[in-house]
């Protein structure tokens, strides 16, 4: 089995958002950033399902220099190489591109990834890879089961679940619980060291999509609190200030 | 020139969801003087669609067909390529969800689209086509130019109300080429919670933590829950113990959730479950513990047993209703 796992290099969840230049470029002084915890899931049991049938697992990300930490994180969870495409991820439509490209030639039995960044949250990039490659794309996965030349899935749908089977090769934006989530262990971290990283330059695509700027939230107001004996006080409020009941 | 709007449904019901990208679809066709058109796949009663007119379309195009009565993303994203061809569209609108992403990023690509999900306003159109995406899990906005003749805009839940003062649509049937590879994936079966408001789409949710002790005291949330006519959901570690379904864990890896009022009892607030609610209209905490992070987030705070409080707030509820 030959999988590859697109991976992100995003702010830590827990980060502080802010922006500088005018509110033109994201602020990453002090943040830590990490695989993209959907991709996490996905390299997770890319991971397990080599375990299982044997192969190697790929992972590729479309970022600068910087993102290079992140990437040898995911060799010490397991993946065998990596690739990293030159350039920075400004937009779905051109990573999807880089992915695309570099797919075409790889012979991948399947091509796993998060459902979605937490920097950018588009949740597009699996379905334009699938498009641009002429393969199924199913997109929010949560279970991933290979048997023979198929794969059965199950992809959460609204309220619910729904069940798939399709034949590889196939395309997946995967998120919890289909694996557990891997900590790289001592072994692990140095055997990454060792691991091929090719870096190689991206093709040529447009950028459909141009971000002009950045815009914080308005702050929040103090919280009001309420005597647990005077629930009837939160009821009005509800009602007569929020009128949301 | 139109507005196309994708329609999805559920068992012949039209989700409320996309009715809000029908009015969201309306304000835009208002503004470029044109009109908005919605299309709808599979087996829905003619009536229901005639009412997608009160939320803005003045034309529903059915793909009755079906095959199409589950999502088959590939089948779907065909058939909508051909319908933004046929209007000749120029703006594609549709609800951002588990069928809504993959879809549009599928049209996107056959289009040669800009595409831009997750948006929460109508554009600017006062110096080219420009939409606020909500990003970073809520904590920020960014301004994105779109800049292909086809825009595709994916609306964040509840983001836009539902217009309820619009005629009648016509509805037309829409009989788009579909080959068997379209169906190249096997939807062969699906679990889905019935009879009860879905969380992804609900205006106002009632969510419990590990404070409840045991999935056998979750009796007290769903009273809550139907006292407001809410839907229900929990916390990560709530799903993880198998307390709850997964569809209903609410946070970062789970569903995020935008309502006008969330209620969170026995959940201390995680930044992880806090990037799931936190574009709520108003929060509401109950919590033993004064110093949970969650009261920093919220509007109205109770400190108490979340076993005395909640009945007690759920009878308050009930006799004000």
């Amino acid at each position: 089995m030959k999988i590859l796992v697109c991976i992100t290099h995003v702010p830590d969840t827990t980060s502080k958002i802010s922006f500088t230049d005018n509110n033109t470029k994201f602020d990453s002084t002090g943040v830590q950033y990490i695989i993209g915890p959907y991709d996490d899931y996905a390299l997770a049991r890319a991971v397990e399902i080599k375990e299982q049938t044997g192969g190697s697992v790929t992972v590729l990300n479309v970022g600068e220099a910087e993102t290079e930490p992140t990437i040898r994180k995911a060799l010490a969870i397991g993946a065998d190489e990596a690739v990293r495409i030159n350039a920075e991820p400004t937009d779905a439509f051109f990573v999807a591109k880089q992915i695309a490209s570099h797919a075409k030639e790889g012979g991948y039995d399947m091509i796993l990834m998060g459902r979605e960044s937490i920097d950018f949250n588009g949740g597009q990039v699996h379905g334009m890879v699938g498009e641009l490659l002429g393969l199924p794309a199913l997109s929010p996965v949560m279970k991933l089961d290979i048997e023979g030349d198929t794969a059965k899935m199950a992809r959460e749908i609204e309220g619910g679940k729904e069940f798939i089977e399709v034949k590889m090769p196939f395309v997946a934006g995967c998120q919890e619980p289909i694996a557990e989530w891997k900590i790289p262990n001592m072994r692990g971290i140095m055997s990454a060291r060792t691991k091929p990283l090719n870096v190689v330059d991206p093709v040529d695509s447009e950028k459909p999509t141009v971000l002009e700027n950045y815009e914080m939230p308005p702050a929040k107001g103090d919280v009001k609190m309420i005597d647990a004996d005077n629930v009837e006080e939160l009821v009005d409020l509800l009602k007569n200030e929020a009128k949301v009941i | 020139m139109s507005v196309l709007v994708f329609i999805e449904s559920a068992e012949g019901e039209i989700k409320k969801s996309s009715l809000e990208a029908v009015s969201y679809g309306a304000a835009v066709a208002a503004n470029e003087g044109t009109s908005a058109t919605a299309i709808a796949f599979g087996s829905i009663d003619e009536a229901k669609l005639k009412e997608v007119g009160k939320a803005g379309a003045t034309k529903v195009l059915h793909v009755n067909d079906d095959r199409l009565d589950k999502g088959v993303i590939q089948a779907y994203a065909n058939a909508l390529t051909q319908a933004v061809e046929k209007e000749g569209a120029k703006v594609l609108v549709l609800a951002k969800s588990s069928l809504g992403d993959p879809v549009a990023a599928r049209v996107a690509v056959k289009t040669n689209a800009a595409l831009a999900s997750n948006v929460a306003e109508l554009p600017d159109t006062s110096s080219g086509f420009k939409v606020k995406r909500s990003i970073y899990t809520g904590k920020a906005f960014a301004m994105v130019e779109l800049k292909a003749d086809v825009k595709i805009i994916a609306i964040k839940k509840n983001a836009v109300e539902v217009k309820e003062d619009g005629g009648d649509a016509t509805v037309e049937t829409f009989s788009p080429e579909l080959s068997d590879a379209d169906f190249g994936v096997q939807i062969t079966g699906e679990e889905r919670q019935t009879g009860e408001i879905l969380l992804p789409e609900a205006d106002l949710v009632v969510s419990g933590g590990r404070g409840l002790k045991g999935p056998e005291n979750w009796g007290m949330i769903e009273d809550l829950a139907r006292a407001l006519g809410a839907a229900t959901g929990c916390s990560k570690p709530v799903s993880d113990m198998d307390w709850r379904p997964h569809h209903e864990h609410v946070g970062q890896t789970g569903v995020k959730v935008s309502p006008t009022l969330y209620v969170a009892v026995g959940i201390s607030g995680a930044i992880q479950h806090l990037a799931g609610v936190n574009s709520s209209k108003y929060i509401v905490v109950i919590n033993k513990d004064p110093e949970a992070p969650f009261f920093k987030a919220a509007d109205y705070g109770i400190v108490g047993d979340a076993f005395e409080v909640v009945p007690k707030l759920t009878e308050a509820i009930k006799a004000r209703k």
